[in-house]
């Protein structure tokens, strides 16, 4: 047995397939095709949640995406159980495990109620005007106490095991909601011939047609109907929420695709992001039913009226015994018969207006309905379950309706979210209610209830005409101009939400409980805006966005502000539609997905000699290569002394390096580096720095010219995609004039950087057709030839102040160089280093890095590199800004050496520097490089000091939290100051 | 995500293209020659208007080239674009 | 004004008046503020409070803080890396630690912390270097490892497994979130005590200037208005107005994106910030995650972004929060944020007399409010800027005293 409110037959569930779940730690059983709720109602169960504020007791107010009450933590276990989940979307799945949040202890006795009591002190806006006395008290006391009663689910408690997918996709119509409206413009595009998606997000398409009974004319259209779209080849996605609309028909669907499933296929994602660009999209996604306000009107059993017919005819389930009908619109009446009809007992039709429309009362009364026209709802009565209503009559006079359900109807809100988030303009419609599209121009085009069209076979010749009009907007051929015939008014006439006459708390947001005394005290203190009064009182901020509040809200506004809705104007409408998970959004990228890795080609031989690496914009490279239990400090200590005494080999591969190739090729580099390249021999390199615009130095590098059309630069490694970018930029705009052409070679040359007093002895005998005599290849040269076999590019270098090499080999082939220079050194003691040991090691010779000593406001003269710039030269990039006066204050922060007076002391990186020990002292630069070196035997620094070359030789100090440390001001080379050992 | 009309290539989703700033603003041919206020000017000052802007785009992930375009800034449609070297439409 | 307090409360129920009045313009102001957002509001406050004037009228477009004011992630730090910069900052986060009290209205600054995570070794020397010249400048910061940083903040993920591992974070407890209305609110409201017009629906079309181009009056849908002294504050569309006066600015105006998360008990106690891989991230008083986005990559005034930028910065969140993943975003929205060249603001006299401007404070100017407001109203008010403000001109960007604190950050080796 599925539940005792189960009705005999009927309905959309598989009554041969009982699954059994549980709620609260309590087991029941439902079926295939219930969700929790159904199944849940079909038990009797309606007690599902408790409010945010005043955590009063809440049953079902809807069936579908906007239902603010029923909100359940799904799913066994910390990693998976997932919290806020609508009990009216959970399909259930044999073994599914809910439970209701925000109770405490439990749902039907909640400690949290008091807060009910205390409801006069708590109106809108309250914590604004309070909790400010003691000053102090915010912290200590009320705020912690306000974050523990806030929040509604707990979050999951381990990492998502879960996978998510996403995809592209195009198309030439996307259709919104699979409804009769969307269904109908789905077949009539794809009859025209048009590429078409089609998404929903319930479990089924079909929309209101899946509340028909079987067997009838609408029921038998919607099979044919789907049967036909299939034929076609459109795609058709349910469980898919259309949630954000973008700039030029660019729409994020989020397709839920293992959630209901007991057991789903470890290898599917839990859910997929689509990212579709639509040529055309048709907007068919329906109405929502309004609640009514009425004192009361919050309690379980208290539930929309189109609602309970749709538990009734797709669930087959009886929302309760004794029904009492309360309808501001027409669509009530069509509701109470179809539920009497099932077999709901209706107590009575109040009907809040005082004429009804003639036709339906009389229908109802035919069907042995009583219809109680200009009726009131003065309160409901119940605790947990809504026992009765009390009904004021317009002939006066009240009685107390005894009823365990009372269904309310207040028209339909036309679903305009896509619409509006398009940035086109909506306008109210009277008969409506509510805001509805103003246009159905260009490449959307709103179809059905969601612009106000609300019969039936309206929406069905509403729908075939937008689907028609969208293919052939889409380009596609068509005879004749499809024309929209379709009136964009409702039948349905409802009245705006008033404040009730009755006492007693009438609730407009139901999850957020704010109460129309809530708007009235917000438009009563100023809150005049509509998105004032939203933020004021929160209405339509709840996890439902308001989707059952808004339009209501607005009703009561313009009520309290004298005035009509189009006056109040509305709330923005902003993605997404319903709530879409993270892990949706953020796909695939996890882990090393969630940034690409660059690895050198020799990353696996660092990796097998145990270095450690770490990350320089993408790429992982070798910091050092510790040796059995070395620490970092002894390793790089190791590693420095060997390049130093005998020879070590680098890895250099993550230098960025662009081929500048063309008759021009000089004059270009001219105009964009500070140095003059022009007289630059063929065979020799230059290290080249590069400006901004603004006279700041971007980067750095050395460049080759390997002929007299041909230059190989080279650039840091963060720097790569930037400086090439900025080359494009300026020979495609604004020297143009140029014949330069520039290739990115990062990728093709490895760069095995052998430095020390050996490196010539290690690599002579790999070479071939150079001659790599200090004579033929002097410092800052390079050379075209053989290495290992393979065709290279072999540069005398050196960023250790050391003998050193750089060898450019193909990619492919640099593990096998790398061997080869590898088992060759051993004779000569090589150490393979890494980037600490190159920093160490440069910072003893004063080189700078870029990034390091350079921060973004740093000048070639700051750091010391006033040499470089050519200044003869008429102009370069960034030479007019170095003209400017603050470029030439003399208060600049310039390069220079620290030592500490405690030799083995190193400073911090970062750490200030000031001139003396008293109150209030500035800071007169900072600490950017410091090791300890050992060669040297003691700590070395480099650092940007205000004035710093005028320095020289003065004490500085360097406060530290244990105390300031003395240092005294050197020039930054710390060793081999006459620049002798480069030749070897 | 945008869709940008590549001269070139024709429209693509944004993610293939890197902005480049407001379009039309030379490099002076001279820079020496300019005061610093122009040459401030030149460097910073951008017109920033809401609506029709002229602006440069590079179709990075596609043909590498730089082009001008006119978009609205309100409703961040797409008016025309145009090669560099091309008059404006 | 009606004095707010937990007896008036409970001694009311509910028997509130309005909050701040509705007038009509008046035909001339010794003073406009052009821009009814936190800084402009708070400008209002000051001039009025501190300065003596009493005809100031406050014209905003739409609704008072309706702009960038509430639509931020409410992050308020100060630990910024120049001393200029810590300076302004931490001038408003002193105010803003009595700002409760100073209004009468609860704006809730919850000195929460805030955390900034270092990525890479260069990550840690820049954290390093903002921690010691913080310090040395009398504003809180300090070195965490990424144990201390989990401890912390126990849902923060350390493990060396991770993309980018977190190898420390640099905290300042003294920093943290407000609520981002009631600033807006509180501000106003203690504006209109003091006389201040605060004139909603009232868009400023033209900035009149007399024979010798000093201002003198401003164009409004609601007619002209005379007045000696204009303040422009108007965040992302500082640029517009500022050409009605025919001043051209180093500004561009920038798409930002934030959203939040359906609202769930506590489990985050801090702020989180990430540069290196774009998130930042904290937990409302509501129980909503509330995390930023960056900017998209080109000027607009949609008020929207492109979905690739939320989803980016979800994946930083996903990566440093794996706990989070099943979390749902429930609202996403746009602001319009004006960035200068070197991303730090301008609070300083235009190059016309009369017209002073505020703006440039680019994805970051909540956390600057009160400081803000009281600074540019000292350069209203005596026609020079106040010494903390006096680097924070527009001549800098002719001059080269740029204060640079994107390019001291972001720079990579």
């Amino acid at each position: 047995m599925s539940g005792a409110f189960r009705v005999a037959e009927g309905g959309r569930v598989d009554r041969a397939r009982p699954v059994r779940f549980s709620f609260d730690g309590r087991a029941y059983t439902g079926l295939a095709g219930d969700t929790l709720a159904s199944a849940l109602i079909a038990n009797g169960v309606h007690l599902v949640g408790r409010s945010f504020k005043y955590h009063r007791p809440r049953g079902f107010l809807a069936a579908g995406s906007e239902e603010p009450n029923a909100l359940v933590r799904v799913g066994a276990g910390t990693a998976r159980a997932t919290p806020n989940l609508r009990a009216t979307q959970v399909e259930v799945y044999e073994g599914l495990v809910a439970e209701s949040q925000n109770r405490s202890p439990s749902l039907a006795f909640d400690l949290g109620a008091i807060n009910d009591l205390a409801a006069p002190f708590l109106s809108a806006g309250f914590y604004y005007k309070t909790f400010m006395w003691p000053s102090w008290g915010w912290k200590r006391i009320y705020e912690p106490l306000i974050r523990r009663a806030a929040g509604l689910g707990r979050a999951p408690e381990a990492p998502d095991p879960d996978c998510y997918a996403q995809r592209y996709v195009h198309c030439d119509v996307l259709v919104v909601g699979a409804g009769p409206a969307g269904l109908s413009a789905a077949l009539a595009a794809a009859e025209a011939g048009a590429r078409v998606i089609i998404c929903d997000e319930q479990a089924e398409l079909g929309g209101s047609l899946l509340d028909e009974t079987p067997g009838s004319a609408h029921a038998a259209w919607l099979a044919r109907t789907l049967v036909a779209l299939a034929q076609a080849g459109v795609r058709m996605l349910p469980r898919t929420t259309a949630f954000g609309m973008f700039a030029q028909n660019f729409v994020a669907l989020a397709e839920r695709v293992t959630e209901h499933l007991a057991a789903p296929d470890p290898r599917q994602p839990r859910e997929r992001l689509w990212q579709v660009r639509a040529r055309q999209v048709v907007l068919a996604a329906g109405a929502i039913e309004r609640p009514l306000i009425f004192p009361g009107n919050d309690r379980p059993g208290v539930m929309l009226a189109g609602a309970a017919r749709t538990y009734l005819r797709r669930y087959g389930v009886r929302p309760g015994a004794r029904a009492l009908v309360v309808t501001s619109s027409d669509e009530g009446y069509r509701s109470a018969i179809d539920l009497a009809q099932g077999g709901v007992d209706v107590a009575a039709i109040a009907d809040l207006r005082a004429q009804p429309a003639a036709a339906l009362a009389d229908a109802a009364r035919a069907a042995g309905l009583t219809v109680l026209p200009g009726s009131e709802i003065e309160g409901t009565s119940g605790r947990l379950r809504v026992r009765g209503a009390r009904v004021r009559r317009a002939t006066g006079g009240s009685a107390e309706i005894a009823c365990d359900l009372v269904l309310m109807a207040g028209g339909r809100t036309p679903s305009v979210h896509l619409f509006s988030q398009s940035a086109r303009k909506l306008s109210f419609d009277e008969a409506t209610g509510a805001f509805v599209p103003d246009d159905a121009g260009g490449a959307i085009h709103p179809a059905g209830a969601c612009r106000g069209v609300m019969e039936i076979d309206a929406v069905l010749r509403d729908g075939a005409q937008a689907g028609a009009l969208a293919a052939q907007r889409a380009h596609l051929p068509t005879s004749a101009e499809v024309l929209r015939t379709v009136a964009a008014t409702a039948e349905v006439t409802a009245v705006p939400a008033r404040k009730p006459h009755a006492r007693g708390r009438a609730f407009v947001d139901f999850q957020n409980d704010v109460t129309t005394k809530d708007i009235a005290l917000a438009v009563r203190e100023g809150f005049v805006s509509v998105e004032h009064v939203k933020r004021y009182t929160t209405v339509g901020m709840a996890t439902d966005q308001g989707k059952t509040s808004n339009i209501n809200a607005l009703g009561l506004m313009a009520e309290a502000r004298d005035t009509a809705i189009p006056q109040v104007g509305h709330t923005t409408f902003r993605m997404p539609y319903t709530p879409v998970s993270f892990g949706t959004l953020a796909g695939a990228a996890r882990g090393n997905l969630f940034d690409p890795v660059r690895q050198t080609p020799i990353h696996a031989w660092a990796e097998a000699q145990g270095a450690v690496f770490e990350d320089v914009s993408l790429w992982k490279r070798a910091r050092y290569f510790p040796e059995r239990s070395e620490t970092m400090h002894q390793a790089v200590a190791r590693e420095c002394l060997g390049v130093r005494a005998g020879v070590g080999v680098f890895d250099a591969s993550t230098l960025g390096k662009i081929e500048v190739v063309g008759p021009d090729a000089a004059v270009f580099l001219e105009r964009m580096y500070v140095n003059p390249f022009r007289k630059l021999g063929v065979g020799r390199t230059r290290y080249g720095v590069l400006l901004r615009e603004d006279g700041f130095i971007l980067d750095d590098g050395v460049i080759g010219r390997i002929a007299a059309d041909r230059f190989h630069v080279t650039t840091t490694t963060g720097g790569a995609p930037r400086v090439l970018a900025m080359m494009e930029d300026y020979l495609q705009t604004e020297f143009s004039d140029l014949r330069v052409w520039l290739t990115s070679t990062t990728e093709e040359w490895a760069v095995i950087a052998v430095q020390g007093p050996k490196a010539r002895e290690v690599i002579a005998p790999l070479v071939e057709g150079i001659d790599i005599s200090p004579a033929a290849l002097p410092h800052m040269s390079v050379r075209e030839g053989r290495i290992c076999g393979v065709k290279g590019r072999l540069f005398r270098v050196s960023f250790t102040g050391e003998l050193g090499f750089e060898l450019n080999v193909p990619a492919d082939d640099a593990q096998m160089v790398w061997d080869a220079v590898w088992a060759r050194g051993q004779d000569a003691g090589m150490v393979a280093y890494g980037t600490e040991t190159m920093h160490v090691l440069r910072a003893e010779k004063g080189f700078i890095i870029v990034g390091q000593e350079t921060d973004g406001t740093v000048t070639p003269d700051d750091v010391g590199l006033g040499w470089a710039v050519g200044a003869a030269k008429p102009d370069f990039v960034g030479k007019r800004s170095l003209a400017r006066a603050a470029m030439k204050d003399p208060a600049r922060k310039q390069l220079v050496g620290l030592l500490t007076q405690a030799p083995a002391r190193v400073l911090e990186e970062g750490a200030q520097i000031v001139a003396d020990a008293s109150a209030g002292r500035r800071s007169l630069g900072h600490v950017t490089s410091a090791y300890f070196s050992a060669c040297l035997g003691h700590s070395v620094a480099l650092a940007m000091v205000s004035g710093g070359r005028a320095r020289m030789g003065e004490s500085l100090l360097v406060p530290m939290p244990g105390g300031d440390v003395t240092v005294r001001v050197v020039a930054p080379v710390f060793y081999d100051p006459a620049g002798e050992r480069v030749n070897g | 995500m945008l869709l940008i009309p590549c001269p070139y290539c024709g429209p693509r989703p944004e993610l293939e293209f890197a902005y480049g700033g407001e379009g039309g603003i030379a490099r002076p041919a001279d820079p020496a020659a300019l005061d610093d206020d122009a040459w401030g000017a030149f460097l910073y000052h951008r017109s920033n208007p809401r609506g029709m802007h002229v602006e440069r785009w590079r179709h990075v992930h596609g043909c590498g080239r730089f082009f001008n375009a006119r978009r609205d800034t309100v409703t961040d449609l797409f008016a025309c674009s145009w090669k560099v070297g091309e008059a404006a439409p | 004004m009606q004095r707010f307090s937990g007896l008036a409360v409970a001694l009311r129920r509910g028997a509130w008046g309005p909050q701040w009045r509705a007038p009509e313009p008046q035909a001339a102001y010794d003073a406009v503020i052009v821009g009814g957002g936190g800084h402009g509001l708070a400008t209002a406050f000051h001039l009025a409070r501190d300065h003596g004037m009493s005809r100031i009228a406050v014209l905003e477009k739409g609704w008072i803080g309706g702009g960038n004011t509430g639509r931020n992630t409410t992050i308020i730090r100060s630990n910024y890396l120049f001393e200029e910069s810590s300076r302004l900052y931490d001038h408003a986060v002193k105010k803003w630690e009595a700002l409760s009290q100073t209004l009468n209205y609860n704006v809730m600054f919850s000195q929460r912390g805030v955390l900034m995570l270092a990525h890479t070794v260069h990550d840690v020397q820049v954290f390093q270097r903002h921690v010691h010249a913080n310090r040395l400048n009398g504003v809180d910061n300090e070195w965490l490892s990424a144990e201390e940083a989990k401890e912390f903040c126990p849902p923060l993920r350390i493990s060396a497994g991770m993309r980018y591992p977190v190898l420390g974070a640099a905290l300042q407890r003294r920093a943290g979130t407000a609520r981002h209305d009631a600033v807006a609110w509180g501000y106003a409201r203690a504006a209109d005590a003091l006389g201040v017009d605060i004139i909603q629906n009232c868009a400023v079309t033209g900035i009149v200037r007399d024979a010798a181009g000093a201002v003198e009056a401003v164009e409004t849908t609601r007619g002209k208005i005379r007045t000696p002294k204009v303040g422009v504050v108007a965040a992302g569309n500082t640029s517009v107005v500022m050409a009605m006066a025919g001043v051209r600015m180093p500004l561009e105006s920038y798409p930002l994106q934030a959203l939040v998360s359906e609202p769930i008990k506590p489990v985050f106690p801090c702020v989180v910030m990430s540069n290196t891989i774009h998130a930042y991230i904290s937990q409302s008083d509501k129980g909503e995650l509330v995390i930023g986005a960056g900017t998209d990559a080109y000027i607009s005034y949609s008020q929207r972004g492109a979905l690739h930028v939320s989803t980016h910065t979800l994946e930083a969140i996903c990566e440093l929060f794996p706990d989070f993943r099943r979390m749902r975003m429930l609202r996403n929205w746009g602001g319009i944020v004006d960035v200068t060249p070197d991303r730090s603001p301008i609070i300083a006299k235009a190059p016309v007399k009369g017209l002073y401007v505020n703006c440039g404070w680019g994805t970051g100017g909540f956390k600057a409010t009160p400081g803000s407001g009281h600074l540019f109203a000292w350069t209203m008010a005596k026609d020079e800027p106040h010494p903390i403000n006096a680097p924070f001109t527009i001549e800098r960007f002719r001059d080269g005293h740029l204060i640079d604190e994107a390019a001291a950050a972001a720079v990579a080796h």
